[in-house]
C-alpha cells in the first residue's frame, strides 16, 4: 500500500510538471505564435502608452526574449526557489513558490491567490458535505423505494438542479431566502476565524446553490449503483444469512455503489478547489473563480496563468487521493 | 418420503404442502411454483431437479423468505400461498421478522456462483463472522474462532492466514467451500444448496459433492440439491423431485426414480445424459422443443407439447384424444415402490410397457 502511495505521488509530481510546461506555453508561447510580437506581449502587462524603453525593460524582466526552454526552467525554478525580476534598474522580488508577478497590480501571484482561497475552501467544503450528504442520501432512498412517491419527488429535485444553471439558482435563493424574507444571511464571507457563526450563515445560501446543481449527479449515480448492488448475489447472500434489512441495504448494497460516487467527489471537489466560477461571481464572493475571471478582464496574465496552474494542482491531487481510497476501498484493485 | 413418520402420525421436519409462487409482471402472471408438495426429513437428502425456468431456484427461495412479497393489492413482488412447515412451524404466513431470525441459522442456503455471492469488499472472515454474530451473542474473537475452525472443517488450507484473505484471492473451490463454511456457521438443521456445483469445474464438483455429503453426515441436517445435473443428484439424494413448467411431474425415492422412471419428461431427461459407465451406442436423445413460456403455460399437461407419448395416451384415455391438452394430470402412485408419485395421463401398465420396450434400450 505504501509503494502503491509513491508510486503515485511521483506520477502526479510528474503529471503537474507536464501542466507547468502546458500553462507556460499557453500563455508566454502561443501569443507569439498567433503572430503578436514580444513588444505587444510585453505591453499587455503594464500598459498601452508604454515608452518603448520601459517595454524593452519589461522584456528583459521576464526573460521574453529568451529561448523557450530557458525560459520555461525559468519559470518553474520560480515555483520551486522563487525568483527576481530586474530590468537593471529595480528589483522585483517574487517568493517561492514564485507562480508569477502581477505587473498589473504590483503584487505576487501567490499571495494573492492565498488571500482568495479560503472563500473558495469553505465554499467546496461546505457545498461538498452538502451535496454528497443528501445525494448519498436521497439515492438511497430513491433505490430502496423505486417507484414510490420519495423516488419521484428526489428524481424531480435532481432533474431541477441539471436543469437549472447555478447562477440563476443562486441569485434566486439569495432574493427569496435573505433580500426579501430575512430567514437566511445574505451571502457574505466572513473568516472562520473571525466569527464562525456568521462565516456558517454567511454561507449557507451559496453552499445550497452549489449543492443544488451537484447532488443531482450524486442521487443518480447513487439510486443506479444501489439498483444494482441490491440486485447483486450478494446482497441476497447477505439476506439469507438472516441480517437485517438495515444491513443489507447500508453495510452491503452502498458499500459496493459509493466507489463510482467516491471518485467523482474527488474530482468535484478538486474542481471547485481551483474556483468555483459562477457561484462566487454570481453571489459576488472573492473567491479563486472571481480572481480568475477579474484577472482575465484586466489582462493580467500572470495571474490567470498561476490560477490555472493552482486550479491543476487541486485536480491532480484530488485524483491522487481518488487513487487510494479506490485501492482501500476495493481490495481487488491492491493486488494489481 | 419417511415411511416411518407415515406409521407414527409424526409430522416431517420439512414440509411443505401445495406451494405457490406467483409473480404480477406486466405482462400477466408468472407461475413460477405451481402447487409444489414435498416432505423432507433431518439428515435426508432431497433432489430437485429440472431445466431452467421450472421452478427449482424460486421454490428454493420462497423457503428461505427470500422473495420480495407482493403488497396486497398482489403488486410488486411474489404472492406466496401454500404452506411451508419448517418443524411444525408455517414460514409463509410467519411474521417477516421471524423469518428472519430462521435464515442462516435454522435454514440456510449454498448459493450457485460463489464469486458473485460472496462480497467482494469483505474479508471471507469478516463474512463468516457476521453470519455467526448475527444469529449468536458472541464475541468477535470467538466468532472469528468459530469460523476458523469451520474454514478448517470444509478443507481450507491454513484457515488462520487464509481467513483473512478476500474472495478473489481464492480459488473457484476454495470459494465454494467458504460458502458452504458460511452456510454451516449456525448448525442449520436445513441446507439448501442451489446449484452448487454448477460454477465449477469437474475435479472440483466430486470434491464438493464428497465434502457436501460429509458434512451433512456430521451436521445431520436436511439437504435440499437444486441442480439440472441429473449425475449430482444420483450422487447424493435420497429423494428426487422432476419439476417441469413449476409443477412436480414426477417425485419418489431416489432409486426408483432413477431405475425406473414413468414420467416421459424424465425419460428425456435420462436419454440426454451422457453415460461414462457404458459403451457409446447412440447419439444423445436431446427432449425437443424449449421450457414452457410460466406465463401462459400450455393447457392440460404442461409437457404435451413436447412429449412423444400424447397420441398413446389418448388411445388409452376415457376423455379421448386429447387428453393430454385439456386436462391437467394428478401427482399420483405408481404401482412400483411405495412413494413414487408420477403426473402424467398414460395408465400405469402402458408407461412401463413403453419405457421397458422403448426407452430403457436407450439409456
Amino acid at each position: 500500500m505504501l509503494m502503491f502511495i509513491v508510486r503515485r505521488l511521483f506520477a502526479a509530481v510528474g503529471l503537474l510538471l507536464v501542466v507547468t510546461l502546458a500553462t507556460f506555453f499557453i500563455f508566454y508561447i502561443l501569443p507569439q505564435w498567433g503572430g503578436e510580437s514580444i513588444q505587444e506581449m510585453a505591453r499587455q502587462y503594464v500598459g498601452r502608452n508604454t515608452s518603448p524603453a520601459a517595454l524593452q525593460g519589461v522584456i528583459d524582466r521576464l526573460g521574453f526574449d529568451k529561448p523557450f526552454f530557458v525560459q520555461y526552467f525559468d519559470y518553474v525554478k520560480g515555483i520551486v526557489v522563487g525568483t527576481q525580476y530586474s530590468n537593471g534598474t529595480s528589483l522585483v522580488q517574487c517568493n517561492a513558490p514564485c507562480l508569477g508577478y502581477s505587473f498589473r497590480n504590483y503584487t505576487q501571484v501567490w499571495p494573492t491567490i492565498l488571500q482568495y482561497f479560503p472563500v473558495t475552501l469553505s465554499l467546496a467544503i461546505g457545498g461538498g458535505v452538502l451535496w454528497l450528504g443528501f445525494g448519498v442520501v436521497s439515492g438511497v432512498i430513491s433505490a430502496v423505494r423505486k417507484g414510490s412517491f420519495m423516488d419521484r419527488f428526489f428524481m424531480g429535485i435532481s432533474l431541477t438542479g441539471v436543469s437549472l444553471p447555478v447562477y440563476f439558482v443562486g441569485p434566486l435563493l439569495a432574493l427569496v431566502l435573505a433580500y426579501n424574507n430575512n430567514i437566511l444571511q445574505v451571502p457574505s464571507y466572513t473568516p472562520i476565524t473571525q466569527n464562525a457563526g456568521s462565516w456558517f450563515a454567511g454561507l449557507l445560501i451559496p453552499w445550497f446553490a452549489l449543492a443544488f446543481s451537484f447532488a443531482a449527479l450524486y442521487t443518480r449515480l447513487t439510486r443506479g449503483g444501489m439498483l444494482d448492488a441490491m440486485n447483486e448475489d450478494f446482497t441476497r447472500t447477505a439476506r439469507a444469512k438472516g441480517l437485517p434489512e438495515r444491513t443489507v441495504i447500508f453495510k452491503h448494497a452502498l458499500r459496493a455503489a459509493i466507489i463510482p460516487i467516491v471518485t467523482i467527489f474527488g474530482l468535484d471537489l478538486g474542481s471547485v478547489l481551483g474556483g468555483a466560477v459562477l457561484v462566487e461571481k454570481s453571489l459576488s464572493l472573492n473567491g479563486i473563480g472571481s480572481l480568475a475571471i477579474t484577472s482575465i478582464g484586466n489582462q493580467d496574465f500572470p495571474t490567470v496563468a498561476g490560477i490555472t496552474l493552482f486550479g491543476a494542482f487541486f485536480i491532480i491531487m484530488a485524483n491522487l487521493i481518488v487513487d487510494v481510497l479506490y485501492a482501500s476501498l476495493d481490495p481487488r484493485v491492491r493486488v494489481s | 418420503m419417511n415411511t416411518e413418520d407415515a406409521r407414527t402420525g409424526a409430522r416431517p421436519f420439512l414440509d411443505v404442502r401445495d406451494l405457490h409462487v406467483h409473480f404480477g409482471t406486466e405482462d400477466g402472471l408468472v407461475k413460477s411454483v405451481d402447487g409444489v408438495s414435498f416432505s423432507l426429513e433431518r439428515g435426508q437428502t432431497l433432489g430437485i431437479v429440472g431445466e431452467s425456468g421450472s421452478g427449482k431456484s424460486v421454490t428454493s427461495l420462497s423457503l428461505l423468505g427470500l422473495h420480495k412479497r407482493a403488497d396486497r393489492k398482489g403488486k410488486g413482488g411474489a404472492r406466496i400461498t401454500g404452506e411451508i412447515l419448517l418443524d411444525g412451524e408455517d414460514l409463509v404466513s410467519a411474521e417477516p421478522a421471524r423469518v428472519q431470525e430462521l435464515r442462516g441459522n435454522k435454514m440456510a442456503m449454498i448459493f450457485q456462483d460463489p464469486l458473485s455471492a460472496l462480497h467482494p469488499y469483505f474479508t471471507v472472515g469478516s463474512q463468516l463472522t457476521e453470519a455467526y454474530r448475527v444469529h449468536n451473542k458472541v464475541s468477535k474473537s470467538a466468532a472469528r474462532k468459530r469460523a476458523i475452525e469451520m474454514l478448517d472443517r470444509v478443507g481450507i488450507p491454513q484457515p488462520n492466514s487464509r481467513v483473512d484473505d478476500y474472495p478473489h484471492q481464492f480459488s473457484g473451490g476454495m470459494r465454494q467451500r467458504a460458502m458452504i463454511a458460511m452456510s454451516l456457521m449456525c448448525d442449520p438443521q436445513l441446507l439448501i444448496a442451489d446449484e452448487p456445483t454448477t460454477a465449477l469445474d469437474v475435479t472440483v464438483q466430486a470434491q464438493i459433492l464428497d465434502l457436501m455429503r460429509d458434512l451433512q453426515k456430521e451436521f445431520g441436517s436436511a439437504l435440499i440439491i437444486i441442480t439440472h445435473d441429473l449425475g449430482v443428484v444420483a450422487e447424493l439424494a435420497d429423494d428426487i423431485m422432476v419439476m417441469y413448467g413449476g409443477k412436480a411431474v414426477e417425485y419418489g425415492p431416489a432409486k426408483a426414480v432413477f431405475s425406473s422412471p414413468e414420467h416421459p419428461y424424465a425419460w428425456g431427461l435420462l436419454g440426454s445424459m451422457p453415460r461414462l459407465d457404458r459403451p457409446v451406442l447412440d447419439r444423445l436423445v436431446p427432449i425437443p422443443g424449449n421450457p414452457p413460456s410460466l406465463i401462459n403455460v400450455p393447457s392440460g399437461c404442461s409437457f404435451h407439447p413436447r412429449c412423444g407419448f400424447t397420441e398413446l395416451c389418448g388411445r388409452y384415455s376415457a376423455i379421448g384424444q386429447d387428453v393430454c391438452s385439456t386436462t391437467v394430470p394428478e401427482l399420483e402412485p405408481t404401482a412400483g415402490e411405495p412413494g413414487h408419485l408420477v403426473r402424467c395421463h398414460l395408465p400405469v401398465e402402458v408407461r412401463r410397457q413403453t419405457f421397458d420396450e422403448q426407452i430403457r434400450t436407450h439409456l
